[in-house]
């Protein structure tokens, strides 16, 4: 059970401009605003920034984003779970996914 | 100050703390998942839509969509993408205006603006339409925000204004105490006591009323969405068909959401949150049918929701008479998120004993009756 306190101040960062999802450029300090949001974790803060829901999908920078929020909250990356995986494995035309036709 | 507990972070219950806490009651959201929003509300295709309503569900999101949906990215203190640019509802055969015609004829008895639009007018408000379409219904004022920011939105407002929530923490009863129901227990144990409960739990609310000895005749129904790659803007109508193949939007980011029905979910295991094989070829199938532009587009994600769909297809949304402290919003049908901001207030005055906004006879929880 996590209870979802207010976290203390903001404390500016020298390297908050720093671009970590590349595909959606999303900062490291909006990831870090994002937490003392409330968004405790990797799914929560990419469903309100879209960190890691651009054409990459998180490959790149999905444990750069799991190291920020956990510094943020003070605990140890292993608390929290990684992203969601989702079909298809890479960017598909609709034309392709549409197509049941085989052999052609 | 009274105190109330609210069983479901989802858009729902967000919302109802919201709208509690803003008036100094103090709350505490309980929530199953360990992640707030996991349900429904971060996996739904974001329509804001009057139009194809119920009859007893139009005055509610038609007072939603007039009187909190255009403020709420100022109230929430953050942009949750609203659009309201109106809905079109797509035909390409006679059969199609035809229900199109049944759904317009249903919406202007409630009094809300909704009309047909021959297929010139069809193509000059989106003009992106494949040749065949024929007709469509046409109602100005629908619309479509950012599910996920709107559920976020809430919870990240309602933490800010003091209420405690509580990722994590699964409720497996009510209790009464005296006659009213006055705390929950979680799976470990933990009694939390308060002065009222509100249940908004979406089909899990059918186990936890069942403790209380009420029950809401609901059944869990896997429906499914997806997300394309970012576009230039094309059009910010919120669109659908008159056979329900496919419905979506473009978002604000350029992506488009589109969900879409292949007519066997009755059928699918409701149990487990899992997409099926055929849903996406199908949903892609429909769209390239009625927008064969997007037919390049990649699709970026695709997942699955479970929607707690009622008897009647129609929520509960009231203080049931036999269990005085309890307040149920649930069994919202696949179709709760365009109602979310209004169901949350109407369940914060519930909970507070107060008038309602609007008469909620319709929603009342014993109105399920045997046949004979
Ligand atoms: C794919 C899909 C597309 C949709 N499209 C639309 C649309 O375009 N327009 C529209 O208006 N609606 C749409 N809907 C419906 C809409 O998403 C729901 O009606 C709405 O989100 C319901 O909100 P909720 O808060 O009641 O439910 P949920 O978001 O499901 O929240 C219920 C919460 O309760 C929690 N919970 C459950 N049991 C317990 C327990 N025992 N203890 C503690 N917590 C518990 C759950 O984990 C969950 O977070 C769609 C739904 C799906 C799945």
């Amino acid at each position: 059970m996590t209870e979802r306190k207010l976290l203390s101040d903001l404390v500016p960062q020298p390297d908050d401009d720093m671009v970590v999802c590349r595909c959606e450029e999303i900062t490291k300090g909006e990831i870090r605003r994002a937490v003392h949001d409330g968004m405790f974790n990797i799914h929560e803060a990419r469903r309100f920034l879209r960190c890691g829901m651009g054409l990459c999908q998180g490959q790149t920078c999905g444990r750069l984003v799991k190291a920020i929020i956990a510094r943020e909250l003070g605990i140890s990356q292993s608390e929290l779970d990684d992203a969601t995986g989702r079909a298809p494995m890479r960017p598909t035309e609709m034309r392709i996914i549409a197509s049941e036709v085989f052999g052609e | 100050m009274s105190k109330i507990i609210i069983v479901g972070a989802g858009a729902i219950g967000n919302a109802a703390a919201y709208y509690l806490a803003k008036t100094g009651v103090q709350v505490t959201v309980l929530e199953k998942s360990p992640y707030i929003g996991n349900g429904g509300s971060s996996r739904n295709g974001g329509g804001v839509r009057q139009s194809g309503r119920h009859p007893a569900e139009l005055p509610l999101v038609m007072y939603g969509v007039k009187n909190i949906w255009p403020s709420l990215s100022d109230e929430l203190g953050m942009d949750i993408e609203y659009y309201r640019e109106g809905n079109l509802r797509l035909g390409k055969t006679e059969q199609h205006l035809e229900i199109l015609r049944g759904l317009v004829k249903n919406a202007q008895a409630g009094g809300l603006d909704m009309r047909m639009v021959d297929s010139a007018e069809a193509r000059e408000l989106c003009p992106y339409l494949s040749g065949e379409v024929i007709g469509a219904s046409w109602c100005p004022t629908d619309g479509h925000a950012n599910p996920l920011l709107v559920t976020l939105a809430y919870y990240s407002a309602a933490r800010r204004l003091g209420v405690t929530f509580v990722s994590g923490a699964q409720v497996t009863a009510l209790r009464k105490l005296r006659g009213r129901v006055t705390a929950v227990v979680t799976a470990d144990g933990t009694v939390y006591e308060a002065d009222g409960v509100i249940v908004a739990a979406g089909y899990d609310s059918r186990k936890l009323l069942g403790s209380v000895g009420l029950d809401v005749p609901m059944n869990p129904v896997v429906l499914e969405t997806l997300v394309t790659e970012e576009s230039p803007p094309l059009f910010y109508q919120m669109l659908g068909t008159a056979m329900a193949d496919f419905y979506g939007h473009q978002s604000t980011h350029g992506s488009f959401v589109f969900g879409g029905t292949h007519g066997l979910e009755p059928y699918a295991d409701g149990s487990r949150t899992v997409g099926s094989s055929i849903s996406a070829s199908s949903t892609c199938r429909g769209i390239i049918g009625f927008f064969p532009v997007l037919k390049e587009l990649k699709i970026l994600r695709t997942w699955a929701g479970v929607i707690d769909d009622c008897a009647d297809h129609i929520p509960v949304i009231g203080n049931p008479a036999e269990t005085p402290g309890l307040t149920v919003g649930c069994g919202f049908s696949g179709h709760g998120f365009g109602l979310s901001p209004v169901a949350g207030l109407l369940l914060s005055q519930l909970a507070l004993g107060q008038e309602t906004a609007l008469p909620l006879d319709k929603f009342r929880c014993d109105r399920f009756k045997a046949k004979v």
